[in-house]
């Protein structure tokens, strides 16, 4: 890196300076972005507008001063998601009859933009285990959303979203975990890859196969850890999400009760792509907070950093920069927005619309974050300074819950379908 | 006893917004600002409520004095646990002249109407930062006041309060009904849960005009002019203590 000479000399010299600007960084008032043109307030209910409130204080008092530390100590941090689901956060979008809270898509995309502010990777765990909950609300009969719905809302419970596999990503519906049928039980075998949570949380929603290849002979199955034959891969090493534990779930005749199978045999991967509609505007609206804290601290540190005689934001191409990089951040938010209404209202499109707004706003986003992280200079690139947490964290953003590719692949079926 | 508590809450401009003077210099922008309920109005709410938990309090009435918008922030408190609101209308120019006098006359009026045992305010407001509204509002009903209580306990005899005073902690008992107000360290406010936002809604906020309670708006007050504060001046080092005493001397601040 041919920076580190000029850099060593600036960090020796601005060592007031830094530390200055890691004041001003974790600083509270930054993630709320009172700023008026990416207000993320705008067009939104009053009600919404609170929601939206408690969202960004929770992350600005609870998650964005313990951000870098959850980081850097690979720390899964139990005990702020269960103040957050104290709040109604554990099931947003899950029925109140089992301890959810009842709100919109919209709500939710509105709900974890404003909390990734706080901390990208662990408002995406909160974003996948809201998710499991849904299904479980969604297809479970009622012993089953009676058993499991309650504690995952309150966070008792955590729960991963098993699909991936080491031989199926993209492919999902090729997945090889088998669950034979014998007696009042389906015997597991086989593994997932990249599970988020996995070795940590309690309840994982496995997606297997009962029946013939393709995706029509896949069923999905709650699995509890401590079931005999449950077994978990070594924690991975990331370069982003590291509050979250990923790790490999594996299953050796593990037996699991046919109580506890989701829906009808066949319709696993049904339910898990219904899953992913919701999981993707999720994730989504993660990269929206994420664009949104970047944008402010980019601001930020244009306003107080002077090279050539005066500030930074001076310069007319930074200017332009950032113009460009708050636009794109509102038409992003736009269209999240406009996806969570669709799916909320089962448009007959709101697949290909949440698959667009996953597919523009992860890739916008990214090139935010990455853009401030540039305009930073070398104080961007050290993990004093948050914005390179946010890249890192939502990089893998482009690629989970369906790679940007496999967007594609939905949006251009839609389109180009023989009516 | 009608165990019911009346909390006042102003809507002020968030504290993390950065002010900005109006060019004519005639106050601070507000428009298009963004605007929250007033810090130390939250910990008089979050005590209200803990006061009602704790099942000593029967009633959480939370009053606002200012235009529709003042609404707003009646529902935040709503959505922390209190029972129902009250919105005194007061807007344009009355609004703009609308100090501390005038709002406890307001308070002292509605205290008498709901019979309320207990007001629980703000110690002071972080726009005009004018500490006097609980005082004059003591004042006006002639009732005891605790102020920057940092510590409320409700005994059987009177209400015991630990108040921050320059020197100290200061511990003093008053009878009711009183009107107490909130410092820094009296209680962290909670967070409004989803499930109570949405309880929120259904809560009643009361509609009522200054003039309802025959309370007379003019203000005493004229503001000259608003400026932004001297920009600091860079400091200078010297090498010894001599230099400093002499310099001190010279500027005349010895």
């Amino acid at each position: 890196m041919a920076v580190v000479g000029p850099l060593s000399r600036i960090a020796r010299i601005g060592s007031t300076f830094c530390r200055n600007n890691s004041l001003i960084f974790s600083r509270s008032s930054q993630r709320r972005g009172i700023v008026s043109c990416i207000d993320p307030s705008h067009g939104l209910t009053d009600e919404q507008k609170e929601f939206q409130k408690v969202a960004f204080d929770f992350a600005a008092n609870e998650m964005a001063p313990h951000m870098a530390d959850w980081d850097q100590k690979e720390i899964f941090p139990v005990e702020t998601m269960r103040k957050a689901a104290q709040l109604g956060f554990g099931g947003i979008y899950v029925q109140p009859d089992v301890g959810g809270s009842g709100l919109s898509r919209l709500d939710t995309s509105i709900i974890f933009e404003a909390l990734s502010t706080g901390c990208v990777s662990t408002t995406a765990y909160i974003s996948i285990h809201n998710m499991c909950a849904w299904m479980i609300d969604t297809f479970g009969n009622n012993e089953q959303r009676e058993k499991f719905c309650p504690d995952l809302c309150s966070m008792e419970k955590f729960a991963s979203y098993c699909l991936t596999e080491p031989g199926s990503g993209s492919d999902a519906a090729s997945l090889l975990t088998s669950a034979q049928k014998k007696g009042d039980h389906y015997i597991l075998n086989g593994s997932k890859a990249f599970i988020s949570g996995g070795g940590d949380t309690d309840v994982y929603v496995v997606m297997c196969r009962t029946g013939v290849k393709g995706p029509k002979g896949i069923s999905c199955l709650v699995v509890e850890k401590g079931t005999p034959g449950l077994s978990f891969g070594k924690k991975e090493k990331k370069v982003g999400w590291n509050s979250q534990p990923t790790r490999a779930v594996i299953f050796e005749d593990c037996e699991v009760p046919v109580t506890n199978r989701l829906g009808e045999e066949g319709q696993g991967f049904n339910i898990a792509m219904k899953g992913l509609n919701g999981g993707r505007i999720n994730i989504a609206s993660c990269s929206l907070g994420a664009a949104h804290a970047s944008v402010l601290l980019a601001r930020d540190h244009l306003l107080v950093r002077k090279q050539f005689g005066e500030a930074l934001a001076n310069n007319q191409y930074l200017q332009f920069k950032l113009a460009e990089m708050a636009t794109k951040l509102v038409a992003s938010r736009l269209l999240v927005r406009e996806a969570a209404k669709a799916l909320q209202e089962n448009h007959p499109d709101a697949v290909s619309l949440c698959s667009m707004a996953k597919l523009f706003v992860t890739d916008e986003c990214f090139n935010i974050c990455n853009q401030a992280l540039q305009m930073h200079g070398g104080y961007g690139y050290l993990k004093d300074y948050a914005v390179q947490q946010f890249v890192r964290d939502i990089r893998v953003h482009q690629i989970l819950e369906g790679t940007n590719e496999v967007m594609r692949m939905i949006i251009s079926r839609n389109l180009l379908m023989e009516s | 006893m009608s165990g019911r508590v009346l909390v006042g809450v102003k809507r002020v401009i968030d504290y993390a917004v950065k002010i900005r003077v109006k060019p004519d210099h005639s106050g601070v922008v507000t428009d298009g600002v963004k605007h929250s309920m007033n810090p130390f109005c939250e910990i008089a709410v979050e005590e209200a409520v803990k006061l009602k938990e704790k099942k000593l309090m029967k009633e959480v009435v939370v009053v606002s004095c200012g235009p529709q918008q003042s609404q707003e922030t009646i529902r935040t408190a709503l959505a922390m646990g209190a029972d129902r609101g009250i919105h005194v209308e007061v807007s344009g120019k009355d609004y703009e002249t609308l100090g501390p006098l005038q709002v406890s006359k307001i308070l002292a009026a509605l205290a008498k109407k709901e019979d309320a045992q207990l007001i629980i305010l703000g110690k002071q407001a972080i726009d005009d930062d004018c500490n006097q509204t609980g005082q004059m509002t003591a004042a006006l009903l002639d009732w005891p006041q605790g102020t920057f209580a940092s510590e409320v306990s409700l005994e059987k005899d009177g209400i015991k309060v630990v108040r921050e005073i320059d020197g100290g902690l200061e511990t003093i008992k008053i009878s009711t009904p009183a009107v107490l107000t909130a410092d820094l360290r009296l209680n962290t406010p909670r967070y409004a849960t989803l499930p109570n936002i949405m309880k929120a809604k259904k809560k009643k906020i009361a509609n009522v005009k200054p003039a309802d309670l025959g309370v007379d708006l003019t203000s005493r007050l004229e503001v000259l002019r608003v400026d932004e504060p001297p920009q600091r001046q860079a400091g200078m080092k010297v090498e010894t203590v001599d230099d400093l005493v002499s310099k001190l001397k010279d500027a005349g601040k010895v």
